[in-house]
């Protein structure tokens, strides 16, 4: 592959090709479909202590370990490792690059092929079909076949990726002990899909997006795409964090002179745009966002999310977090009410904390004890 | 499906004396929702002792959380507000204990106990017991002890009743009142115990297991 087939620096990941492609909801199908993926620990002889991370919007399969391209430490590190609540030292942990997605599974910046499979030289950039929630779980369901695990021991994963979650226990819950659905919702709601769409319009606004093709040559909308973090960074956090970081605070400066004065916290959202732009597929961004928005998980079990969960023998852990007004806690009493009208057997809780929606991915003990405490009862019941 | 002695056969240590008499009225194997569960003790002991698929409920968000870190699957929630999500005989017990008097609305409350469980189990402070009665004559002041241990402004017990009150809650709703007891603050089951009346001026506590009618 060329360097003009990928606007960001191209890295080879661990990935497995299922040639026989996937079909999709829309009715297209990805075909080979490459599932990058990384995992931690060791899968134990009776192939039951594997526990699914299903990443976020912009999350990826590095977990635990140092990012490849930014060099930063894993997105979930204060999670996911040994002694950690998802313990690596007991579970074998596993976490895919989500379909659509820009670290190596099948998605846009990929090289797109025709119905027989054939490479025709150039990413699919926006020519890459939609996708839904439902369609990346179909990916990660291939993935765990591949490497033999007939039932997982938990699934989990804190906003798109508790999507996911939802959505296998929905489609497979004969394959799991447990699922996590973390600081997430049964259906992304119209607030939500809102903000995406200012995200989504700020890229298709920069000249240089070019309707998608701007692979051609070797620019990225850069522009866009970091307003579109800047916008959603917002909506991760909340007032009270941004006022407790960064106040009212000036940049290099006491006092406002009124000449070209930086609040802190502008700064703060420049850098978070202009890094993130080194990292992530802006076309990426866009086939992502539109799969959050289609999610509606009572829509596809006739109008009832209850319905998705009738008889279902997996035990649910629910939570939620204070000060997430992406996700807020009477999405997930909502959720945790639908799966006690279903009779599932479900935890709920919801964190006190001022740190939005990020919190998921923060340091808050009170969540990973519980998280921790979760998934050892679920160990032990399954024997594990 | 209840036991039909009385007996406590098993004495879970640091249980609490409620709890260890609840548990006795629980049948092997069975469905069952704990509300008001605390740290969980009773699912706990029920899991592990009677087999059953225990969960439970519990409006304080800091003892829910123990239960769910101790692996227990309990939900943070509300007996007010959270029982009616339910679908009918979703349980074979639903356990309230000594929490029918903080409730809003306890006759609700029952009524959804019995609609999504086949039993219900409910123990709360007797307000007839003599003490009580007792300190409101001598001093004409709301009672206050172990029990009643907030002042009338701050208690979160909005609706005590006591142990005859609670018969005619039941005789009024319809349910079948299939055991009872009373027990003093020593958690003796005296001979008083087959006598509403005596009961309810020497009980300290009332358990009912209760079907509809």
């Amino acid at each position: 592959m060329t360097e003009a087939l990928a606007p960001f620096q191209r890295l080879e990941h661990q990935s497995v090709l299922f040639e026989d492609g996937l079909a999709l909801d829309c009715g297209a199908v990805v075909m080979p479909l490459k599932v990058a993926y990384r995992t931690y620990g060791r899968l134990n002889a009776a192939r039951s202590n594997a526990v699914l991370v299903c990443h976020a919007l912009t999350g990826d399969q590095y977990v635990a370990e140092r990012h490849p391209l930014t060099g930063k430490p894993g997105w979930w590190e204060a999670v996911v490792g040994p002694g950690k609540p998802i313990d690596t030292d007991r579970y074998f942990v596993i976490c895919a690059n989500v379909l659509g997605g820009c670290m190596g599974s099948s998605g846009p910046p990929e090289e797109m092929t025709d119905a027989e499979g054939r490479g025709l030289g150039r990413p699919w950039g926006t020519d890459f079909p939609s996708i839904t929630i439902r369609d990346m779980v179909r990916a990660q369901k291939r993935l765990v076949d591949h490497l033999g695990i007939g039932r997982l021991l938990a699934v989990v994963g804190g906003s798109m990726g508790g999507m996911q979650v939802l959505e296998w226990a929905a489609t497979y819950p004969e394959m799991m002990v447990a699922a996590a659905p973390i600081a997430t919702a049964s259906y992304h709601s119209a607030q939500n899909i809102a903000f995406h769409e200012v995200g989504r319009a700020a890229i298709h606004g920069d000249p240089d997006w070019k309707g998608g093709r701007y692979w051609e040559d070797g620019r990225i909308p850069a522009k866009g795409l970091s307003v579109a973090r800047m916008v959603a960074h917002i909506t991760y956090l909340s007032e009270a964090a941004l006022t407790r970081k960064f106040g009212r605070k000036l940049r290099g400066a006491s006092a406002l002179t009124f000449l070209e004065d930086v609040f802190e916290v502008e700064s703060y959202l420049r850098y978070q745009g202009s890094t993130f732009v080194r990292r992530f597929d802006a076309n990426s961004y866009l086939t992502i966002t539109r799969a959050m928005d289609y999610f509606d998980l009572a829509s596809e079990h006739g109008g009832e999310v209850a319905a998705a969960f009738r008889g279902s023998p997996i035990r649910f852990l629910v939570t939620s977090f204070s000060s997430d007004w992406l996700f807020p806690t009477v999405e997930s009493r909502a959720l945790v009410r639908a799966l006690n009208a279903a009779a599932a057997n479900v935890s709920f809780i919801e964190i006190a904390t001022d740190k939005g929606h990020d919190a998921f991915l923060l340091d808050e003990p009170v969540f990973h004890r519980a998280l921790g405490g979760f998934l050892q009862g679920a160990a032990e019941r399954a024997g594990v | 499906m209840p036991d039909s002695s009385a007996e406590v056969r098993f004495v879970a240590k640091n249980m609490r004396l409620d709890l260890r008499l609840i548990a006795d009225m629980v049948a092997e194997g069975a469905r069952v929702l704990d509300i008001g569960c605390g740290d969980g003790t009773l699912i706990e002991h029920l899991t592990r002792e009677k087999r059953a698929d225990a969960r439970g409920i519990e409006i304080d968000m800091a003892e829910a959380t123990k239960a769910v870190a101790a692996g227990l699957p309990v939900i943070h929630g509300d007996a007010d507000t959270d029982l009616a999500f339910y679908p009918d005989g979703a349980f074979d017990y639903v356990v309230l204990s000594r929490t029918l008097q903080a409730v809003e609305r306890p006759r609700e409350v029952l009524r959804q106990m019995l609609r999504i469980g086949r039993y219900a189990i409910v123990s709360f402070p007797n307000f007839g017991h003599w003490q009580l009665r007792w300190k409101l004559l001598t001093t004409g002041r709301m009672p206050d002890n172990e029990t009643w241990d907030r002042k009338w402004y701050e208690t979160p017990n909005i609706h005590p009743c006591t142990i005859r009150d609670f018969f005619a809650l039941c005789a009024e709703e319809g349910y079948v009142v299939e055991r009872w007891l009373a027990v003093d603050d020593k958690g003796l089951k005296s001979p008083w115990k087959r006598s509403p009346w005596l009961a309810n001026l020497f009980g300290e506590q009332g358990l009912f297991l209760l079907r509809r009618g």
